[in-house]
């Protein structure tokens, strides 16, 4: 780990976005994790997203929990607002903020130990709900804070790096969030960034609860023979759907693809997502058959990935709750309170 | 340009890993170095500047390239455009004036200087000229034995150093300084000694004789006037030298200056001190083209004194005799398809400019009039010795040349390079060996690393500006023509600069087996130079990476394939050698190695393989 700050200078030929931006932009302050953490890849992939969104900094809340997942929101969007949140109640403090002010985009951080552990009961809410909200669960299976304890995502039968198998079952995240109903789920690998990147893309276009299972080895306690959330165990097992592309509005399409190869979803705001097709009887829109489809691999040991659920016409919490257009945070005392004359206007009308 | 070796494997080829053994590989990665004519070990001797260690740093510079006081003050720097700051950043590290600082800050270093061997091994080589090639062949043939003797014509050792560079840029107690360092050796000198005749020089049975003679020949202006008018007209070089022995003391108030190198520069500036209260330098190509260092151009401009481009001198004007300014044509470049420029009238009429006195300062030639032509020993058609380019002897085996009089005017780095080159070759020679068969350089990478997160470098990247060098005031140094116009940095002004250095030796080592693929090193590189991806083609390669590899100048690191089939490619154009690669590699697969190169020198023994 690294105590310098990353230098300023930067290649002259560094690319900019629409809005003059550089990668570096989107950047944080200097990781404090482990090196070689899976979760730096996950805030790499999140500075990557944001830049090609073309996101302003400053239109983005992110809030996590407790945690080394937790943790990084410091070391990406160095310019956006953030709220390092108690242990697991992230989902209700960022419903909070969402209802507030429905005009920043919201991004939720967690980890295994939060989100599947102490924090599984507001998961499972903010996800029914329907907060409008990007949630990245950064899953290493392990308490890497507490020097590597089995979380409750671990599989049942793998083994801590002292070698004591874990019996418990494990809580598959993107399970629950599809029975719960997440509009977005996908399940991606911290060492695969080309697929991770779009997954976080999609999501952050998405309006509804998006929710991204992102195995994240941890180097220092998970990444060893016997372990199923290390680097090679990843790699060897990961069998995904599909290829995410996001292609938006102002972009040109210029790639060709054969016909039944690509799946085209039109999002709410205009953006597309192609879904390049890697296993042809995958279907995303199929909620039930997306569940069957991870317990089957699952059984077999394999790590599904890729988008695996999405529904572009979901509906958000605000909808559910018929709120004004408006941001409740810009709406004016006046407005809030009318007065007791209103208040009279409106007892005479129940009356 | 494709620098690396590709291989073909089915029908797709791909890059070949690249073997950083070979010297030459990481030598390029220090671009400083390898742009030195003589390989000087810049990043080395920085870093011993910022800890204050001046001598070390002196040492290390006095082996490479011999007088470090002398070149930190009017060296020509090819390393300042080629030092990886300038693409990172608006300008490079100020080489050039910290080499002067550790000239100017360090302690006595007499005894640090090697000494001559008591017993002599016999040979005796002469050396015709005492200046930086002469010297520098003295230097490393007297430290192994040889006797050598210097002829000069003049009265002191350092040929064009002391007479064409002005001591406003270079006093005198510098070159008396440096140069009394090699003849206390034990080199025995004949000054105020013309050498006459090669052919009575190879009678008196020497065992080598090295030709060090410069290019003293300023070339001529050869234009309507110039008989006439010849009392108001001086060749740049000779006038300068004039200047520099004192027999030059003035100069009228309106003087033009013809040309647009550095010799020309040296004029105007000169003349400026002497008395020209209007002087001006006029050059037939454009302001980016003209020959002369861009911060001697600025030093110029800031004395006042304008440079207009793009006028051919047509006429010197005179009235009997009596010069009245010089008459020239406007003209425009025009470049055809191959890139050559021609300069085309703009078909404006001509402009008289007035003048009392003309400077000629339009290149220099070869002349070797003291060389018989029946001796064996070849020119070529432009009147240049034939040599071989490497070992730099002449076709009579015995006679090498060196500097300006070898390969034709360069500077003063070249001309050490080049005496250290020709040491080499007559030490072979002297000993009966082939000349072709030369010394590898002295290689050494060694690791950093000192902690988790420590390294026996200091890897925080500096984002200081460049340190502009102080001077004194110019109505000051525009009076006193011996005056030195810079300070030199202060201890403190030379630590900020040399932290500004990227220690472009400290490498980024790379070991695939330890390699786990899990992008840390990717994701913290601030200017994005390492990717992993599946091998291809070089120019494939390169447009794939992270950040596209545009210089092709700039070689790609490319690793044998990792566990999941792809390479690791690192793109070395851009790299700060900020060593956080290797702080966030979980496995230690990235380490942070110094690679040092000193290059051979005579003596050296080629090693057995």
């Amino acid at each position: 780990m690294t105590y310098l700050a990353k230098p300023k200078l930067l290649r002259a030929d560094a690319p900019r976005n629409t809005l003059g931006y550089t990668r570096r932009d989107y950047e944080g302050a200097i990781s404090t994790l482990c090196a070689g953490c899976g979760h730096d890849s996950i805030s790499a992939a999140v500075v990557q997203a944001c830049f090609d969104l073309d996101i302003e900094p400053h239109k983005v809340a992110k809030l996590s929990g407790i945690g080394c997942s937790s943790k990084t929101p410091d070391y990406f969007l160095g310019a956006s607002h953030g709220f390092n949140t108690t242990h697991g109640r992230m989902p209700s403090v960022l419903t909070g903020a969402a209802l507030a002010n429905r005009d920043l985009i919201y991004m939720g951080v967690s980890g295994d130990g939060d989100s599947a552990s102490i924090g599984i009961g507001q998961f499972a809410h903010a996800m029914r709900r329907g907060v409008n909200m990007t949630y990245i669960v950064e899953n290493n299976g392990v308490y890497g804070l507490t020097k590597g304890q089995f979380s409750a995502t671990a599989d049942k039968g793998s083994k801590s790096k002292r070698g004591v198998v874990n019996n418990d079952t494990p809580i598959d995240l993107v399970a629950l969030a599809l029975q719960l109903g997440a509009s977005y789920v996908a399940r991606s690998f911290s060492g695969d960034k080309e697929q991770l990147i779009p997954l976080i893309k999609g999501a952050l276009r998405h309006r509804g609860p998006a929710f991204i299972d992102v195995i994240s080895p941890c180097v220092t306690f998970n990444n060893h023979a016997g372990s199923t959330k290390s680097y090679d165990y990843v790699r060897e097992h990961n069998d995904a759907v599909n290829r995410l592309d996001v292609i938006l509005p102002r972009d040109q399409i210029n790639t060709s693809y054969a016909p039944g190869e690509l799946r085209r979803i039109v999002q709410h705001d205009g953006s597309i997502l192609h879904l390049r097709k890697l296993d042809t009887d995958y279907d995303p829109s199929d909620r039930v058959g997306a569940m069957n489809h991870l317990q089957e691999r699952h059984a077999l040991g394999e790590i599904v990935t890729g988008l695996l659920y999405v529904d572009s016409s979901a509906e958000e919490l605000h909808r559910h709750l018929n709120t004004v257009e408006k941001p409740l945070n810009q709406l004016g005392d006046a407005y809030l309170c009318p007065g007791s004359k209103a208040l009279e206007a409106l007892n005479a009308a129940l009356r | 340009m494709l620098l690396m070796q590709q291989t073909v494997t089915g029908d797709r080829a791909h890059v070949k890993p690249t073997n950083i053994g070979a010297p030459d590989y990481f030598h390029k990665v220090v671009d400083c170095q390898w742009a030195c004519p003589a390989h000087t070990p810049v990043p080395e001797y920085i870093r011993l500047i910022a800890a204050g260690h001046y001598s070390d740093a002196y040492m290390i510079n006095w082996r490479s390239n011999v007088f470090p006081g002398i070149l930190g003050r009017v060296c020509d720097r090819p390393c300042e455009p080629a030092c990886r700051r300038g693409r990172v950043d608006k300008e490079p590290v100020a080489i050039c004036r910290l080499k002067r600082v550790c000239a100017d800050l360090k302690d006595d270093i007499q005894d640090r200087l090697p000494r001559a061997p008591e017993k002599k091994n016999g040979k005796r080589i002469a050396c015709v000229g005492a200046g930086p090639a002469s010297l520098t062949v003295a230097r490393d043939l007297v430290s192994i034995g040889y006797q050598v003797t210097v002829f000069d014509s003049g009265a002191a050792p350092g040929g064009m150093m002391r007479s064409q560079i002005p001591k406003f840029r270079l006093p005198d107690s510098v070159i008396d300084e440096e140069c009394s360092y090699i003849i206390n050796l034990g080199v025995e000198t004949h000054y105020n000694h013309w050498v006459n005749s090669l052919s009575e020089v190879l009678a008196e049975g020497w065992d080598a004789v090295f030709v060090g003679t410069g290019a003293p020949r300023g070339r001529d202006a050869e234009i309507p006037g110039r008989k006439e008018a010849a009392a108001h007209i001086q060749i740049g070089i000779d006038w300068l030298a004039n200047v520099a022995f004192g027999h030059t003391t003035s100069i009228s108030k309106r003087v033009i200056v013809l040309g647009g190198g550095n010799t020309a520069m040296d004029c105007c500036r000169s003349a400026r001190r002497l008395g020209g209260e209007d002087v001006k330098v006029v050059v037939r190509s454009g302001f980016e083209e003209m020959k002369a260092s861009p911060w001697e151009k600025e030093e110029a401009i800031h004395e006042g004194i304008p440079i207009l481009n793009m006028l051919v001198p047509k006429e010197f004007v005179h009235d009997n005799g009596k010069l009245k300014g010089v008459l020239f044509e406007k003209v425009r470049a025009e470049y055809d398809a191959k890139g050559r420029r021609s300069l085309i009238p703009t078909g404006e009429p001509d402009e008289l400019m007035e003048c009392d006195e003309v400077l000629v300062a339009i290149g220099q030639e070869n002349a070797f009039p003291w060389i018989e032509k029946d001796i064996g020993l070849e020119f070529d058609k432009w009147g240049m010795p034939v040599l071989d380019p490497e070992t730099l002897q002449s076709t009579l085996p015995k006679v090498f040349f060196g500097g300006d009089a070898a390969l034709g005017p360069k500077n003063i780095i070249t001309a050490a390079a080049q005496g250290h080159a020709a040491a080499i070759s007559i030490d072979l020679f002297c000993r009966g060996k082939k000349l072709q068969e030369r010394p590898p350089p002295m290689v050494n990478l060694v690791s950093q690393k000192m902690g988790i997160h420590e390294w026996s470098y200091d890897n925080q990247v500096s984002e200081e500006e460049r340190k502009k060098v102080p001077v004194k005031a110019l109505e000051k140094t525009l009076k006193d023509i011996k005056l030195e116009l810079e300070l030199g940095f202060d201890p403190f002004m030379a630590c900020a600069e040399a932290e500004r250095c990227l220690n472009c030796d400290i490498e980024t080592v790379f070991t695939v087996k330890t390699c786990i693929e899990c992008d840390a090193c990717v994701d913290i590189c601030p200017t994005e130079c390492i990717t992993f991806t599946r091998n291809g083609e070089e120019d494939d390669l390169r447009g794939r990476l992270k950040a596209p590899a545009k210089n092709a100048d700039q070689a790609l690191y490319v690793s044998d394939a990792l566990k999941t089939g792809r390479v690791m490619v690192k793109d070395e154009n851009i790299c700060l050698h900020c060593g956080m690669c290797a702080e966030r590699c979980p496995t230690g697969a990235w380490d942070m190695q110094k690679f040092f190169l000193q290059c051979a020198e005579a003596g050296t023994e080629v090693r057995k393989t």
